[in-house]
């Protein structure tokens, strides 16, 4: 238990940092940027206590609010996707999740990628809702949520294959 | 009360989830609007002490061209100075319609920029302790950059000219017509200049230049150039796209701008309006 703690802890403040240090600053095509510190909400125990996890990805996302003067934006993200994470749980691992005996490295491959893809897009769409905070580029929104989305899948599931730990 | 306690339990997560919900939409809200200062900002002692950190390191990939810049700058300021003191000979009166010397330039750092979203802000490493304060204008030696918004002892948080929020006053530098210069949050090398009116002489290549309407901008500092214009629908005023002089996505160092008789003016205003 004090191990998923300790690395729960030192995951959050890397993915912080890095998130504001380097990857705000990419821009790819001019506004394509990663958001990868959605990892926190990926990993995060499936057993977890709910609550907890809620104040968590609160924090996480106010963190990076800080750096990036945006108002409570990545905050607010952060949160609609940790209360979704259980019912998205179910949908993409089924029965297994309510057992709760599932670990994620030992997933199949496609629940995996729609678990991932569903929670990052979920959180891109409210970012972008409000960080524009109108619905006049309504397209602009989507083309946003879907490339960055892409882009943050990716570096996802990348990141996780480097540091897998291959101790089977 | 037991039932109300036991929906609370029940309900906790839900509960919580609202709160923390309203909370950070309460914050969004408020980055939304120019006038209130934010509780949240990156001018803090954490972040601002890890954007110095960070920009320390980055600072010496780019010291070439900050040096090409200050060349520059100083290349323009000696053939002024030589065209300044040629003049004195015959000129010996003061010229009190130019104001430059009401204003106080103070060199800062940037520490942190963001060109990408739709409103952008910039982190100093000057703060109150340096004398800046919020409403100082912030340029570079080639245009103009934002206004401060946020202050805190050692850094602060400038609102950049890319951001929906801002509203600067700016006017054709062939003729005193003025507008206000707006952003659309696309494209960072260009803004939009509104409220120019149809009877303006507009056309392609002149150059934007800050007017003296507002209390935070000296008269005069360069903006960008006219790349493209229309009229608006009632046809009465013109929308100008400017393209910037200054390379936002690059800036290094600027220079803060101190009014030292905006409070004066602004006290008189007042006083004015009052009556």
């Amino acid at each position: 238990m004090n191990s998923v703690i300790v690395s729960n802890t030192v995951r959050f403040i890397v993915l912080v940092l890095l998130q504001v240090l380097l990857l705000n600053n990419i821009n790819f095509l001019g506004y394509i940027n990663p958001y990868l510190y959605v990892m926190f909400l990926v990993l995060y125990p499936f057993n977890g206590n709910q609550t907890l996890f809620l104040i968590l990805s609160f924090l996480l996302g106010l963190g990076v609010d800080i750096f990036e003067d945006s108002g409570g934006i990545n905050a607010a993200a952060c949160l609609v996707a940790a209360y979704i994470r259980p019912t998205v749980l179910r949908f993409s691992f089924g029965v297994s999740y309510d057992y709760q005996t599932i670990k994620f490295s030992s997933t199949p491959a496609g629940s995996r990628i729609s678990y991932v893809a569903i929670l990052v897009l979920v959180h891109h769409f409210v970012l972008f809702l409000l960080e524009f905070f109108n619905f006049a580029h309504f397209l602009l929104l989507v083309k946003k949520t879907f490339f960055s989305g892409l882009f943050t899948i990716l570096l996802i599931f990348l990141t996780l294959a480097l540091f897998s730990r291959k101790s089977k | 009360m037991q039932q109300i306690i036991n929906f609370l339990i029940r309900n906790k997560n839900n509960l919580l989830f609202l709160l923390l919900l309203g909370f950070s939409l309460f914050l969004t809200i408020q980055s939304h609007s120019y006038q209130k200062s934010k509780f949240i900002s990156s001018a803090n002692f954490l972040s601002g002490g890890i954007y110095s950190w960070t920009s320390n390191i980055n600072s010496y990939f780019s010291l070439e061209e900050y040096n090409l810049r200050l060349l520059e700058e100083n290349e323009r300021l000696r053939s002024r100075l030589s065209t300044y003191e040629d003049s004195l000979e015959i000129k010996t009166y003061v010229d009190t319609t130019y104001a430059e010397g009401n204003y106080i330039f103070r060199a800062s750092e940037v520490i942190n920029n963001n060109y990408a979203k739709v409103d952008n802000y910039l982190t100093l490493k000057s703060g109150a302790r340096d004398g800046v304060e919020r409403d100082m204008g912030v340029i570079t030696s080639r245009g103009i950059v934002g206004i401060i918004e946020n202050v805190s002892p050692n850094f602060s948080t400038v609102i950049s000219i890319l951001n929906s929020n801002s509203r600067i006053n700016a006017q054709l530098k062939e003729s005193n017509h003025f507008g206000s210069l707006t952003w659309n949050g696309k494209d960072p090398n260009h803004v939009q200049l509104t409220d120019i009116p149809s009877v303006a002489p507009v056309s392609v290549g002149d150059t934007i230049i800050t007017g003296g309407r507002s209390l935070i901008f000296p008269k005069g500092i360069p903006i960008g150039r006219i790349e493209d214009f229309s009229l608006d629908q009632s046809e009465s005023f013109f929308n100008i796209s400017v393209e910037l002089f200054n390379d936002m996505t690059n800036i290094g160092y600027v220079y803060i701008i101190e009014n030292t008789q905006q409070e004066e003016i602004r006290r008189l205003q007042n006083l004015t309006e009052d009556e």
